[in-house]
């Protein structure tokens, strides 16, 4: 299968007050046609810079960036005009934004906002649009359709905000959707619907997915592979299975170790010590090296090298 | 307000009083002609400082004008000359303060120092460098005095879209592929306008004052072209001995500026869906069909 989406040598340099942040340090990410790609990290780690970058929705005045972002492996992102971006965003790579609730217009109904998606990507006329735009709000199980088009964003709950959010995403069949943190601000109940949704989405449709989240839990329900991302870099990538099963960089095994398991007898949950490194300087050696337990001296010396267990999988750690 | 939201009610009680009021003056003002009792350029000396009769139903000026007609007749002049101010504003100064507050660095730099440069000076002394080499007349103080009101606007407006301009949902809308154009008009310019729309009701008010000030020092509208402000003015002086010169044009400016003032408050609270004022709660019971006793 072909990549839809290829990161490769990603550098993105924000410039703030505070000095030059290197937010997101040299990376490689590939993501197939109708895969369900995790981005999994802790804040701060560079997730949401690197989707964001796929849409260049940056202030490029305050950033910095280098390597190339190839759509459908031949266009290169960085190159694209303001024109062929507008065309690539909503049409081709959709985004689907962390709060639901800030990311509608709070004084456009619903349909004019879901309706204004069709008509600005796929030239249709008013009616057709507003036919469409209620099959697609049914779709997401919004009912009934006609009703909920009519309404503004204030008249509806967090979970159905999110769910008009998806189905404004693949309002325009997508190739692929972007989803940064589509379910930290919704409860388990309406997680599981959103999840549920996306994948069955996938499914019917054949899209590729990005999720960035923080949750290990929404990596193990959907995705197909994943990439744990640590100061700015990708520290493990592989199959899910791989990763869950045999996780081989310390800070994937942390990760694991610190999610809660049910009927566990243990009474505090394992967190990971320290914190991330501040990003603004230059990192000699692991990043990890601080808060890890196999840290020896060398790793704060010595580059860690990329080590491939199998074609998917593969890890940056000095140990073997 | 294309979109009727069957809940949500444009026409409460203040917006009908304050809507009648202003079509009242606008019909007024229209139908000077046929309503004025006088000619109200009509000098008569023999009639001056007269008190109200039923001849001259708001009595006479100085040089025994019927002040009742115009008030009519001024009423065209006043109300064309604000609403020209505001007019002139508004074209000028929303998008300047649009693309100004949206797209920040050097365009922001420049036109918020022009901006700055003009609010510095006292405003009337601008407007009166203005007419003074452009000549005098209604057009040029218009002209002079909408200007004037372009930084105020424009530095109100960058000042709402900078704070608009990073929520989720202008990012979002790029995200889905919109144009610059498409963010600053149909996303962020909706967000402001509620904001836009109480300053513009009070530009009115100090329109119609900035004008009078204009033409009681001869620079706007000429005698003896009547005009509320300019009324207003030469009352000053009988405020003691005949009140009601001054009273007369005073009170109409206030009902006028009052009435804009709650009009544009219902339109405000129309415009944001959140706070429409719903029917009561008996009419909702019949729509929804639930009996909630």
């Amino acid at each position: 299968m072909s990549n839809i989406i290829a990161i490769k040598n990603l550098k993105l340099d924000l410039i703030t007050a505070r000095g030059v942040v290197h937010a997101v340090r040299d990376i490689n990410m590939n993501v197939k046609h109708g895969e369900i790609h995790g981005v999994v990290g802790e804040s701060g780690c560079g997730k949401s810079m690197t989707a964001k970058a796929i849409l260049r929705l940056h202030d490029e005045k305050k950033l910095l960036y280098s390597g190339s972002i190839l759509y459908e492996d031949d266009k290169d992102i960085f190159n694209m005009t303001e024109k062929e971006l507008q065309n690539l965003r909503g049409k081709e790579v959709a985004m689907i934004f962390q709060d639901p609730i800030t990311t509608l217009n709070p004084l456009l109904t619903i349909g004019q906002q879901l309706s204004e998606v069709l008509t600005l990507h796929l030239k249709l006329s008013k009616k057709e649009a507003k036919k469409r735009s209620i099959e697609l709000l049914e779709s997401v199980e919004i009912h009934p359709g006609a009703e909920r088009y009519e309404q503004y964003p204030f008249e509806m709950s967090g979970g159905m905000l999110q769910r008009v959010i998806i189905a404004m995403a693949i309002a325009c069949n997508p190739k692929i959707i972007i989803a940064d943190e589509p379910t930290t601000a919704l409860d388990v109940t309406m997680q599981a619907q959103v999840l549920d949704l996306i994948k069955e989405l996938r499914d019917k449709h054949n899209m590729a997915v990005m999720i960035i989240t923080h949750n290990f839990g929404v990596v193990a329900e959907i995705c197909d592979t994943v990439s744990v991302m640590y100061a700015g870099k990708i520290v493990e990538t592989g199959e899910v299975s791989e990763i869950f099963h045999n996780p081989k960089h310390p800070y994937t095994q942390d990760l694991i170790k610190s999610i809660p398991k049910s009927g566990s007898t243990e009474k505090r949950l394992v967190a990971i010590p320290g914190s991330p490194p501040d990003l603004r300087y230059n990192i000699e050696g692991c990043p990890y090296a601080s808060r890890c337990t196999y840290a020896t001296e060398a790793c704060e010396k010595a580059e860690p090298k990329l080590i491939k267990l199998s074609d998917t999988h593969a890890y940056t750690c000095i140990r073997n | 307000m294309k979109k009727k939201n069957k809940l949500g009610k444009f026409f409460t009680l203040p917006v009908i009083i304050s809507l009648s009021v202003l079509i009242v003056i606008i019909l007024a003002v229209l139908f000077a002609a046929f309503l004025a009792t006088h000619d109200p350029l009509a000098l008569s000396m023999s009639e001056s400082l007269q008190g109200p009769s039923s001849a001259h139903l708001l009595g006479t000026d100085k040089t025994g004008r019927d002040i009742f007609s115009r008030l009519l007749f001024g009423g065209r002049t006043t109300l064309l000359g604000a609403l020209g101010v505001v007019i002139i504003s508004v074209i000028i100064g929303i998008p300047l303060g649009l693309f100004s507050g949206y797209f920040g660095g050097k365009v922001d730099m420049v036109t918020m120092r022009i901006s700055d440069m003009i609010v510095a000076f006292p405003s009337l002394l601008l407007a009166f460098v203005f007419v003074s080499s452009f000549g005098r007349g209604l057009m040029n103080a218009v002209v002079a005095v909408g200007i004037i009101y372009v930084p105020m606007l424009a530095k109100l407006t960058r000042s709402l879209v900078l704070v608009e301009k990073n929520k989720t949902y202008v990012e979002a809308s790029r995200a889905i592929g919109y144009s610059h154009f498409q963010i600053i008009f149909f996303q962020i310019l909706p967000n402001c306008i509620s904001t836009i729309l109480v300053q513009l009701t009070l530009d009115i008010g100090y329109a119609i004052l900035d004008l009078a000030a204009m033409s009681f020092l001869g620079l706007g509208i000429q005698p003896p072209t009547p005009d509320w402000g300019a009324m207003l003015e030469e009352g000053r002086i009988y405020l003691s001995t005949n009140p009601l010169i001054a009273l007369a044009p005073g009170i109409t400016i206030i009902i006028t500026v009052v009435a804009i003032n709650i009009f544009s408050d219902g339109v405000q609270s129309y415009l944001d869906p959140s706070h429409r004022k719903l029917p009561s709660v008996k009419k909702i019971r019949r729509l929804v069909g639930v009996a909630h006793e």
